[in-house]
């Protein structure tokens, strides 16, 4: 009885499918996408980050829809709208928290997954295009973070775009008329916060998803790496399945669940206890309006961008500050073609990117705490050290990454179960 | 391997407790200031802020970003103790908290506007409210009378003298405490609230985590 | 087949908990589209003073963002009414939207005294004023009333819909109580049922 009602509903949804797959490529797309696309079986936790990524900006889209109909883009309005949705609209407060969280998250997932690149050599042929593009993800998300910064009108927004902005005066001869361009004004006025909107909230978030939609193509154009730095494609069963491999769905997507709950959990933990997270989300000066009178005290980026901003301050001259901070993120880009090395994991790899890698993370961490410290005395000291670390770990590069002494690549990937 | 990942995570940790320290050892001026370690969700604490606040703070500071019936309702009042008690203007249940000082009257006595605070405790921090308004002493050199230790040159006169003289310290110290405390309540309506939501939220989702956890578990059983 | 009883249960509690996870989160979201409590303060009761309102005239004041019309009726407008000849839609107010104390020809509590939204049943437009009987305009059989002139729809001075045209009901009287003789107060009633 049971057996044939439920062959009547299956059969009716085959005749859906078949209808939508006459005219669109629905099944197709989820064999090539999910449940035939097959990734190893051996990722660790670093493998969890591309997919918390997406998670976060699911959030960050949906919650941004929704401040977007409450928030006024005017320097009049700006401020008292923000805490208009704070107070007054119900939820709120929960929307924008979620939303000013979620921008930290982001940031925190966003490295991880690069770093996770780094760790097993994902950037590497065949994957140059994947780490390219999510390298363009990575731009547009700073991006998407600067102009998002100065929406709520508070002190800090308004001299951290001040700041940010003013950058760009460092490029001879153009400067000065450029930066009045981006401002559309002689200072950081309605006029810039309303264009900063319509980056913030159209422009910037759409190239975001169209890039993310290419990373995804890319990756899937030519296979996850794993933790061994292996090709699964090499083994393959009688079907012309990757035997080290298991199926997206419902294999990893299982798996990527119990991550993402226990992200969530993070993540509400965040929200709902520590929204300002002791002023790392939420900077007590933006409790303040924005005042063209008054800097704040001790002003700093948000904290994903404090490294970058530690090496502009370590340089002691205006161009050459901005041009090494500029550097310090695009070097990033040529990590395909600057790692000699042939072999990927860093499991197999050689003593001396593994020390490289080990005092580029560490110069990272360090420079993004200098960052958000007063650039004096021995904080600057630090801080140029330290950028000397970052620049030699890419620089010097091609040198050790072709001397590595590296042990056996094992041919089919690890797994203990 | 796993020695790269020990320093790699040590580091951070050091990093986040050293960056606590800090924090903790900050705006520390002098043996006499406190933690002001309010609780805002001790309704009675808050009502005698509020009354306080309206008695004291109210003739010349607006917050503006909360209305009177929103107080009455989180703080438990009915609306004739909220117009007995708080509401000592024109204002109706439904207004914002609006002093009915003119902004110009206030920088002609004081030389700038008595700013608005509703969210004097999250831009300052509840510590620094707490120890400006009990570290007021008397100073014949400024133009107020009185000077103050947490905040040295403020415009703002010694409102509270006579309470000061009236009560002994450590009651003055839990009358300044209550205004901290409801002035943080002010900056942040919702926080009891949402505090009480993030429980239920945090359960929630450790209840689906066990559930994908199972699932999971049985399906890569299939996996060797 | 224990494993397949498992791996089922284990589907369903995971789909059914995630799914009610998902409608939980859409709540907050879909309740921000309710009005705020900023809507809420501006939308509270006003009080009008009638004292100064000749009989024959109207004064319009918006309560909630919208016209509120208060006619007061002089002595020919309300023996007009009570011996109205146009064919009404809604004579006895059964299909319309008012507090019960309106449920009668003039529709309010004083005859003197016309309380009425001023928005149009049909599809929200502002009627006009047209007071004066058997105009040009409004032809020979005219007794004085609202017209509007969005779609056409005509109603009587106690706001009631006449037939043939398009609205629907009479014109909705708001919930309003009398605070002394020449003061009233739209958006309170005496009493809560009233509403």
């Amino acid at each position: 009885m049971s057996n044939g009602q439920n062959q009547d509903q299956s059969m009716f949804s085959n005749t859906i499918l078949k209808w939508i797959d006459d005219r669109f490529p629905l099944s197709s797309l989820i064999r090539e996408h999910a449940t035939d696309y097959y990734a190893s079986k051996n990722f660790n936790i670093w493998y969890i980050f591309g997919v918390l990524s997406l998670v976060v900006l699911v959030i960050q889209l949906v919650t941004g829809i929704f401040l977007t109909m409450s928030y006024k883009p005017s320097a009049k309005e700006a401020f008292d709208s923000v805490e208009y949705i704070m107070r007054s609209v119900e939820w709120g407060w929960l929307i924008r928290y979620m939303h000013s969280t979620g921008s930290s998250f982001f940031f925190i997932v966003v490295y991880l997954h690069m770093f996770r690149a780094m760790l097993y050599g994902s950037y590497k042929k065949p994957r140059e295009l994947v780490w390219i593009v999510g390298m363009l993800i990575y731009f547009c998300l700073i991006a998407e973070a600067f102009f998002g910064y100065l929406l709520p009108w508070g002190n800090m927004s308004y001299w951290a775009a001040q700041v940010i902005v003013n950058l760009f005066s460092a490029i001879p001869f153009i400067g000065e008329t450029l930066t009045e361009w981006i401002r559309g004004d002689y200072y950081i006025s309605d006029i810039t916060l309303n264009r900063f909107f319509a980056f913030h909230v159209i422009a910037v978030p759409l190239a975001i998803i169209a890039l993310v939609f290419a990373h995804i193509l890319a990756l899937h154009h030519v296979g996850s790496n794993n933790p061994d730095g292996i090709e699964i494609k090499n083994y393959k069963d009688e079907q012309g399945k990757p035997i080290d491999g298991v199926a997206f769905h419902p294999y990893h997507t299982s798996k990527d669940l119990v991550w993402i709950t226990v992200f969530l959990i993070l993540f509400f933990a965040a929200v709902f206890f520590a929204p300002e997270m002791g002023g790392f989300f939420l900077e007590v000066d933006n409790f303040e309006p924005a005042n063209p009178l008054q800097t704040p005290e001790h002003i700093v980026p948000p904290w994903y961008l404090t490294p970058y901003y530690a090496i502009l301050r370590a340089i002691p001259n205006k161009l050459l500050g901005v041009i090494f901070m500029a550097s310090s993120v695009l070097f990033f880009v040529f990590l395909p073609w600057l790692d000699k090395c042939k072999v990927k994991s860093i499991r197999y790899r050689g003593w001396q990117y593994k020390l490289a890698l080990s005092c580029f993370a560490i110069s990272f961490v360090v420079l993004g705490y200098l960052g958000m410290q007063p650039a004096t005395g021995i904080y600057v000291v630090l801080a140029r050290l330290f950028t000397i670390v970052y620049f030699l770990f890419f620089l010097m590069m091609p040198f050790y990454t072709r001397f590595e002494k590296t042990k056996p690549v094992p041919e089919r990937v690890v797994y203990k179960k | 391997m796993k020695l790269f990942k020990t320093i790699t995570v040590s580091c951070f940790l050091l990093l986040i407790l050293y960056s606590d320290l800090m924090k903790a050892s900050e705006g520390n001026t002098g043996d006499n200031f406190l933690v002001a370690n309010n609780d805002v969700s001790d309704v009675n604490s808050l009502q005698r802020g509020a009354g306080n606040f309206f008695n004291y703070c109210a003739g010349c500071h607006s917050l503006k970003f909360i209305r009177y019936n929103q107080i009455a309702e989180d703080l438990d009042l009915n609306e004739s103790q909220l117009v007995q008690n708080l509401i000592f203007t024109q204002a109706k249940p439904e207004d914002a908290v609006i002093t009915n000082m003119l902004p110009s009257d206030g920088s002609r006595w004081f030389g700038k506007s008595p700013p608005d605070l509703s969210l004097i405790t999250r831009s300052r921090g509840t510590d620094q409210v707490y120890n400006f308004l009990r570290t007021f002493y008397k100073d014949s050199t400024s133009p107020t009378g009185a000077d103050n230790r947490a905040l040295p040159g403020t415009s703002m006169p010694n409102v509270l003298w006579l309470v000061q003289e009236q009560l002994n310290e450590k009651e003055f110290d839990q009358f300044t405490l209550d205004i901290v405390n409801f002035l943080d309540y002010v900056s942040e309506p919702i926080q009891s609230e949402r505090k009480r939501i993030g429980i239920w939220v945090i359960l929630f989702l450790l209840v689906f985590l066990v559930f994908s956890y199972g699932l999971y578990k049985d399906i890569w059983k299939e996996v060797h | 087949m224990t494993n397949l009883n498992r791996r089922r249960f284990l589907s369903i509690a995971t789909t059914l908990t995630g799914g009610i996870g998902i409608l939980f989160s859409a709540i907050p979201f879909i309740s921000s589209f309710q009005p705020s409590k900023k809507a809420k303060a501006l939308a509270v009761a006003v009080k009008v003073n009638l004292s100064k309102l000749e009989p024959g005239s109207i004064i319009k004041v918006i309560w909630r963002g919208q016209p509120v019309w208060i006619l007061h009726r002089s002595k020919e407008m309300i023996e007009n009414l009570q011996d109205s000849k146009v064919d009404l839609r809604d004579p006895n107010s059964e299909l319309s939207v008012q507090p019960v104390f309106a449920k009668n020809a003039y529709r309010s509590l004083k005859p003197h005294y016309l309380i009425v939204e001023g928005i149009c049943t049909h599809l929200g437009c502002a009627p006009i004023e047209k007071f004066a009987l058997a105009t040009a305009d409004m032809g020979p059989d005219w007794q004085g009333g609202f017209y509007c002139p969005c779609h056409g729809s005509k109603f009587d001075l106690s706001g009631r819909v006449y037939t043939g045209v398009p609205a629907p009901a009479n014109l909705r009287i708001p919930p309003h109580r009398y605070e002394d003789e020449n003061t009233v107060i739209i958006g309170e009633t005496e009493d809560a049922e009233n509403v």
